[in-house]
């Protein structure tokens, strides 16, 4: 690997300087420049009215409302997500390839569409609502459902790559050395497919708080109980507050930003870790 | 952000104006309106393409697009070249001069009747048979009834029904502290707040959600007319508002594109006696009153008050019931304390 790097005469795309200026110009284009006068618009809220905003209890219970929502279908994504990513990698049956298939769906589909045939099956008369005793629809379990409906393809497709390259031999050779099932996921398994593991539960857990479709048919967004934070993004748009709106927005960019640094951070840690050992 | 979508808004209005130049035997006009026209538009469209053929021997083809309220305003803001609005407010036309001016500030002067061709108001809907006896807004706050009705923050909608409320119990109790409070008990009495018009119907008629759905008038036949009126009736209060959505010209746009005369006449023609029969049809109350006599099984008469009179203009509404922090908010801060 660090052969190939460090011959600086060879690259496979030529002509460096023409390649990352089209990669410059389009992220610029793409990304940098709507984020960038993202912020810039979002710096016409005065501080007080920052503070005010960001202090106001119908924004802090969005925002808790939107973390721990996104942060239990995030968890639960995680291991249902190795679960699915497992059995589609290590095992071979019929439908698998459809199954499969179905991972993505939640991709192609448009989040609306999602978020109304889930409140139509969860709501009270709904085909599956109906059988249970408590309001599924209209309430935080709701709002957790639809997260988990469209977050589960990031956990599934970052981890399968990876347990598709664990070498078998590892786990036989724990197998013949006496380690019990557990000990090998423990000490083989997990240490290998953790930073994937990881960027999955990351990339689940930030598009949990900026999903709005599929959310705000389930949610039933009463002020204070149930209202999400890209509602209330909304709710200001409509109100014509585009400066409180952008103050939102960046919030929610920051907090992913953080997010996604952190965990950056920690599989950096991990990989260093891991090297060591190995 | 907003200055560089007018500089792309500038740009699609030249491009759209070297479009339609370039087709020169046919005009483009594009009406922007709010959810619950799309039917009423489609049968004046054809109508009026057909006068306008007529008149002058030009083909016109006219694009609809609808949406919320207040979403479709801040797209002709963003830069939607709309030869003509039909918004649900006129708060949400005054708004269309937030960044640039787009729009005559004396709009409203330019046509009859507040530049109001047609008129709703707010009705209830409930199931087939009056299971809980709902005939007033007093049986609204009964115990056990549930509110269907959408968010006023998100939806033009829901603000006529938040009014009509208020208007009621503000002439049944006296005092704005007493309104407030009536109010605020409806809004514990709504188990969810959908974010349009629509969605609250599909709320209320597909996921059996809720006793009584507060909705506008036409919606309210058009939800009873898809269901056959086998499930659903029509209660009206004793008191309700007079829902006036409001037309214009954007100016800005049509002097671009320079089509003003077909603009101005197209909302011109909202005014007459065949449009007036399709807006009827349509479940609008006309405002010519003889064509509204004409259709009067259809539109009870009841006790209508006025966003003007009763509550001194929308700009007035907008500051005092929904801005940030105002009644609206302050309601349910409360209700959650």
């Amino acid at each position: 690997m660090s052969a190939i790097l460090s011959n600086k005469t060879v690259r496979i795309i030529p002509g460096f300087n023409l390649t990352l200026g089209f990669t410059l110009t389009y992220i610029s284009i793409i990304v940098l420049i709507p984020l960038f006068c993202l912020f810039l618009y979002s710096t016409q809220l005065s501080l007080p009215g920052w503070i005010k905003l960001m202090s106001s209890k119908q924004f802090l219970i969005a925002l808790s409302l939107s973390l721990t929502t996104s942060l239990a279908s995030a968890l639960l994504n995680s291991f249902i997500g190795l679960l699915f990513a497992w059995v589609l990698v290590r095992y071979r049956f019929c439908g698998r390839k459809l199954i499969d298939n179905c991972i993505d769906m939640p991709f192609a589909l448009p989040t609306a569409v999602a978020g109304i045939a889930l409140t139509a099956i969860y709501a009270k008369n709904g085909p599956i609502g109906q059988f249970f005793a408590f309001k599924i629809a209209y309430t935080p379990i709701g709002i957790t459902l639809a997260l988990l409906f469209v977050t589960l393809p990031f956990v599934v497709r970052t981890l399968q790559p990876v347990i598709a390259d664990l070498p078998r031999e590892q786990e036989e050779a724990a197998s013949i050395l006496g380690a019990t099932p557990r000990q090998t996921f423990i000490y083989v398994i997990l240490p290998a497919i953790l930073p994937a593991w990881l960027t999955g539960f990351t990339l689940a857990f930030a598009r949990g708080i900026g999903e709005y479709g599929s959310v705000v048919f389930i949610a039933g967004n009463i002020p204070y109980k149930t209202e999400i934070l890209p509602l209330l993004i909304v709710t200001k748009l409509d109100q014509y507050a585009y400066e409180a709106a952008s103050a939102i927005g960046i919030c929610m960019l920051i907090m992913a930003f953080i997010l996604l640094l952190i965990m950056n951070l920690i599989q950096r840690r991990l990989n260093r870790a891991l090297t060591k050992v190995n | 952000m907003p200055r560089i979508l007018i500089i792309l808004s500038r740009i699609l209005v030249i491009l759209f104006t070297a479009v339609s130049n370039h087709n020169a035997w046919s005009v483009e006009l594009l009406n922007v309106s709010y959810d619950p026209t799309r039917e009423l538009y489609k049968a004046y469209n054809q109508a009026f393409i057909q006068h306008w053929q007529n008149e002058t021997g030009e083909q016109l083809s006219i694009n609809n697009a609808h949406g919320g309220s207040g979403k479709q305003a801040r797209a002709v803001i963003d830069g939607l070249p709309a030869d003509v609005v039909t918004l649900a407010l006129a708060g949400d036309i005054d708004a269309l001069n937030r960044y640039r001016p787009l729009i005559d500030k004396q709009w409203q002067t330019k046509r009859p009747n507040d530049s109001t061709p047609y008129t709703s108001t707010v009705v209830f809907l409930v199931r087939k048979g009056n299971p809980k006896h709902i005939n007033d807004w007093d049986d609204l706050i009964k115990e056990g009834v549930e509110v269907i009705t959408p968010n006023p923050k998100t939806s033009g909608g829901a603000r006529w029904n938040f009014l009509a409320a208020w208007a009621y119990a503000k002439t049944q109790y006296g005092s704005d502290e007493q309104a407030q409070q009536f109010v605020s008990r409806l809004y514990q009495h709504a188990p969810i707040l959908d974010t349009g018009s629509r969605s609250a119907t599909i709320s209320f008629v597909q996921r059996e959600l809720g006793d009584v759905l507060i909705a506008w008038e036409n919606e309210a036949y058009l939800a009873l007319a898809e269901q056959g009126g086998e499930q659903l009736e029509i209660i009206t209060p004793s008191i309700s508002i007079l829902a006036q959505p409001p037309v214009a010209v954007v100016d800005h746009v049509v002097d671009a594109k320079g089509t003003r005369k077909q603009a101005q006449a197209y909302l011109d023609y909202l005014y007459s006696d065949e449009a007036q029969h399709i807006i009827a049809k349509n479940y609008y109350r006309p405002i010519n009153p003889t064509i509204l006599s004409q259709y009067s099984i259809q539109f009870p008469p009841l006790k209508l008050v006025t966003i003007d009179e009763f509550f001194g203009g929308w700009q007035n509404v907008q500051k005092i019931y929904f801005d940030e922090g105002a009644i609206f908010d302050s309601i349910f801060e409360q209700i959650n304390e």
